[in-house]
């Protein structure tokens, strides 16, 4: 006779959350699901998207602004100029260009990878839990198997191994999303063992919804926030890792990225020569991206926990509060005037 | 109008402790009928089996052995998208039971499009207010595209009682559907469930700790300790004359300000002394052998 | 305020008025939201030496802030906006509790007014045993005490409790919920506080679990002679173990009077209406549900609509 009574008896807590939920919610007309899984905007959210969507755009847009990044010249190793606004490389191509051409290729291997990892973990994270039984522990065995496969090594192997005339973008991708799914597909899995046995996934069963309908109109909604901070992170590890890859020279050979930018300054000494110009600016971009990325995840984290967008709040009032307490004690120790009670406490064992 | 006859159920549990393989019997061979505008009350402590059960009738379990059979008025036996149509569940808890991401609309018109009940969009959304309307929810209009987490309680039971009742069931099952529930809701939910029985002659299976809704909600009881029933009966004469020793435990347990007398002495019984194989049929008044498999078909234990 | 009192100068016990061990004066609790919400307003009551007063009332009437407030447990965003809790110690001194420093109210609770809460069996240790958490406590308060005493007075509570003095090396797992339940209690009596607090001690627990430790209590209670404020939404159980019942309504005491009289003659349409809530077990009352003809006329949408 488990009657846990949650909705009769709430705690403290519990009323305290609620009071922090927008009350009144009868008045307006109802949000939407999705709207509901929306991060609400904060400063870093703001920033986060402003460098996302500015590198994004430039990503997109400056190559057809900016000239031909493979056009050699005879100006090699020029400072920024106002002919070069990033200068040029050892031999002599437009630093600016190349940087164009080198960020639209990695935003498109980061995408690419994004939607492979996300598609992988969710089919065996989600399908797998959802199922349950032998095949479940065939998918967990899988995704075991791979997690603890040593990513960067397997994919130094595998990209060493197809020659290089044939190591397209598409190789790069499939390694790098082969190699990054079973961590995220391992916390897909519990949170579908944990939303599979919830009452509402039971009664869609009970009224005869078919199992690709539970799974993707009852549960998948619910690890929206989850999944989309998953396919975020992918973007950033795959944008890393391609970038790696290419500095040690397994990249694709027929693009243009970050990775590779930073691999011809390398190989052209940009370091030991000064030209901060040719290798600062893709770091950064690189950077900066991994940056926007991250606090646009922190957002959505807190979609997921609600907790942590509460918290900044509740410390605010906690502190008012106990302001405000601190004052009525004074106020009613001094009515009293108490030095019954004081002999009383002093009483109290020291602790 | 359905019938439902729960012959000989077993449902084992295989536990796996180290190495070692055990069995837990959740139910142990109970049988007993669901007959349309009547309700049937399974009582017992948690853990007693009568959760299972209700897995076993809605299909979410199968059984180890023994039968539920569903058959319509005239004797056809129902099965496949049929069964889920007739036999529907109200789940304990109304705060897990909807999904926090969808409307109101979306869990009653779900059941609706599944068993085709309804076929264009507008007839779906007429029928939804409709139900809305049935379970009290007024203004439908207004309740059908909130979301689960802007009703109460009570509202969120109704809007799962409209659900399990919107492909036209004619069985349902009822788990706890009121212990979550303020005190002073409960009896109004219960009592929207007895009209509704009434208006659609349903049988409905009542699982609850709770003797004196139990007594008072259903026509007949079951009393099951450890998964076998020790007492059946018409629900006044199992709460007012029980005589099997954990009815008359239970009964002398639960609050009762009528009988005035304050807690005074401590109730010591060894639990694991009470006898669960023997069962008293209020009906025949007289004990019979519980959780034996029964040898006539209607459900009434050889005696 | 307009709370309804019935009887309540002259205790249902009959003990005098000077013999009061907790007295609450207009306690109003605030949590301070966007537009602040007054959780508890106003509220009065006295609480006499060996006293059972019951606290009833539904889901966020405010009556665990109120019993949180009383000891000083609640959190902020929760702040006692104005009233007084007074504790009138056995020695004769009388304390004023929302005065105590936070060293002082550490000493205080536990010692002289003790809270068993909801779910409590959940909030014992996994890792350690029954006997290390009883020592703990018992040493944070008594300092000094040697350990054969440590031993003798763990395993005096346990007994008190019906939990066999041999359970003290188990873990909380191994333990039934019931059981862990009678540990809380025991730890909660375990420094011989003077008043216990008890928050839907039972509730999770079976009906016949929860008449065992319930008659445990008030033995105990007439052995030990503490107060005890319990609260639940079960008012039946409430009728049946305390003396005097104190109704909350939306944050206020609605009605406070002796248990009986308040069963039979209850004065706020509130208490009548949670009394018409509970069907009853032997008698007619609920009778309706099955025939469908509700003579109560209970119309459950304008609480709901409030909740």
């Amino acid at each position: 006779m488990t009657n846990l009574t949650p909705a009769s008896a709430p705690t403290v807590a519990d009323a305290a959350d609620t009071l922090i939920q927008p009350t009144g919610s009868t008045g307006r007309p109802a949000r939407s699901g999705w709207r509901m899984l929306l991060p609400s905007m904060t400063p870093w959210l703001a920033i986060g998207l402003t460098l996302v969507v500015g590198i994004t755009l430039f990503g997109i847009l400056a190559v057809y602004v900016v000239g031909d990044p493979k056009q050699i010249r005879d100006q090699g190793l020029t400072p920024p100029s106002a002919q070069f606004l990033l200068g040029t490389t050892q031999t002599g191509q437009d630093v600016l260009a190349q940087l164009a051409y080198a960020t639209r290729g990695s935003l498109q291997i980061g995408v690419l990878v994004g939607i492979l990892a996300t598609v992988l973990s969710a089919f065996f994270g989600i399908y797998g839990a959802y199922r349950g039984g032998i095949l479940d522990e065939a998918f967990s065995l899988l995704s075991n198997v791979f997690l603890v496969i040593p990513g960067l090594p397997l994919v130094i192997v595998i990209s060493g191994f197809v020659p290089r005339e044939s190591r397209g973008v598409w190789t790069i991708v499939v390694v790098l999303a082969l190699t990054s799914w079973a961590a995220s597909a391992r916390v897909l899995r519990a949170q579908t063992l944990s939303v599979r046995n919830r009452d509402y996934v039971a009664a869609s069963k009970v009224a005869g919804e078919k199992p690709w309908r539970v799974i993707a109109v009852e549960i998948l909604p619910n690890l929206l926030p989850v999944l989309a901070s998953q396919f975020v992170f992918a973007i950033i590890a795959a944008v890393l890792g391609e970038a790696g890859l290419a500095f040690i020279g397994l990249g694709a050979s027929n693009s243009a990225t970050l990775g590779t930018m930073l691999f011809y300054a390398q190989n052209g000494y940009a370091l030991s020569l000064g030209a901060w110009w040719w290798f600062v600016p893709p770091g950064l971009i690189i950077a900066l991206f991994g940056m926007g990325l991250s606090l646009v995840n922190f957002s959505i984290d807190e979609t997921i926990n609600p907790k942590l967008k509460n918290l900044r709040l509740y410390r605010r009032r906690a502190r008012r509060t106990a302001r405000m307490e601190r004052q009525l004690a004074r106020r009613g120790a001094g009515a009293t005037g108490t030095p019954a009670t004081r002999s009383t406490v002093s009483e109290a064992p020291p602790r | 109008m359905t019938l439902v006859h729960v012959t000989d159920l077993v449902k084992d549990y295989g536990l796996r402790t180290g190495l070692r393989r055990t069995r837990l019997r959740a139910v142990d061979h109970v049988s007993f009928d669901l007959i349309p505008g009547r309700t049937v009350a399974l009582v017992g402590e948690s853990g007693s089996g009568k959760s299972t059960i209700a897995k076993i009738l809605t299909r979410m379990e199968k059984p180890t052995s023994g039968r539920v059979d569903v058959r319509l008025d005239d004797g056809t036996p129902v099965h496949g998208s049929l069964y889920q149509r007739q036999v529907q569940m109200v789940f304990q808890d109304p705060f897990a039971s909807l999904n926090p991401f969808h409307s109101i609309e979306h869990h009653i018109a779900r059941p609706l499009r599944i068993h085709q009940r309804t076929r264009t969009a507008a007839e779906t959304h007429a029928r939804v207010l409709e139900m809305l309307e049935r379970v009290n929810l007024t203004p439908a209009e207004t309740i059908a595209p909130r979301r689960p987490h802007e009703l109460s309680g009570g509202q969120r039971q109704r809007v799962a009682i409209a659900r399990a009742l919107a492909p036209g069931a004619q069985v349902l099952i009822a788990d706890e559907p009121v212990s979550m529930l303020d005190v002073s809701i409960r009896l109004g939910v219960l009592n929207l469930m007895g009209r509704l029985q009434r208006e659609d002659r349903l049988a409905v299976l009542y699982i609850t700790h709770d003797l004196a809704t139990a007594r008072h909600f259903s026509d007949e009881i079951l009393v099951l300790y450890r998964g076998r029933i020790v007492e059946r009966g018409p629900s006044d004469a199992v709460i007012l004359d029980p005589h099997h020793d954990y009815t008359k435990l239970l009964a002398s347990s639960a609050p009762d300000p009528e009988r005035l007398d304050r807690i005074t002495a401590a109730v010591t019984v060894d639990r694991d002394a009470i006898d669960n194989s023997v069962c008293y049929d209020h009906r025949t008044s007289r004990w019979v052998e519980a959780g034996v498999p029964s040898v006539t078909a209607a459900g009434m234990p050889a005696g | 305020m307009n709370t309804t009192l019935l009887n309540d100068d002259t205790p249902a016990t009959g003990r005098p008025r000077a013999d009061a061990v907790l007295t609450v004066e207009n306690l109003t609790v605030v949590y301070e939201a966007d537009t602040p919400v007054t959780a508890v307003r106003d509220a009065s009551l006295t609480l006499h030496r060996g006293e059972v007063l019951g606290l009833a009332g539904e889901s966020g009437c405010g009556k665990t802030t109120l019993a949180y407030a009383i000891n000083r447990l609640h959190r902020p965003p929760a702040r006692i906006a104005s009233g007084r809790v007074t504790f009138h110690d056995g020695g004769g001194d009388d304390v004023d509790v929302l005065a105590l420093t936070d060293a002082e109210l550490r000493a205080f609770r536990w010692e002289k007014l003790s809270m068993v809460f909801q779910g409590a069996m959940n909030a014992l240790n996994p890792v350690t045993t029954v006997r290390a958490q009883l020592r703990d406590t018992l040493v944070a308060h008594r300092p000094g005490l040697s350990r054969a005493k440590v031993r003798e007075r763990s395993e005096e509570v346990l007994r008190r409790v019906g939990v066999d003095p041999r359970r003290l090396g188990s873990y909380p797992h191994e333990l039934s919920g019931g059981m862990r339940q009678r540990v809380m209690i025991a730890m909660a009596m375990l420094l011989q506080p003077q008043v216990m607090i008890l928050d839907e001690p039972t509730t999770a627990l079976d009906v016949v679990v929860q008449r065992e430790i319930l008659s445990e209590i008030m033995r105990l209670r007439d052995e030990l002679n503490f107060a005890v404020i319990f609260i639940t939404h079960d008012l039946p159980l409430l009728l049946e173990i305390s003396d005097r019942i104190a109704v909350m309504l939306a944050g206020e005491i609605v009605e406070l009077g002796a248990a009986d009289l308040l069963y039979r003659r209850a004065q706020h349409p509130y208490t009548r209406k949670l009394l018409g809530s509970f069907p009853s077990l032997s008698g007619a009352r609920g009778a309706f549900i099955r025939s469908g003809v509700d003579e109560t006329a209970l119309t459950d949408g304008a609480i709901e609509e409030r909740a």
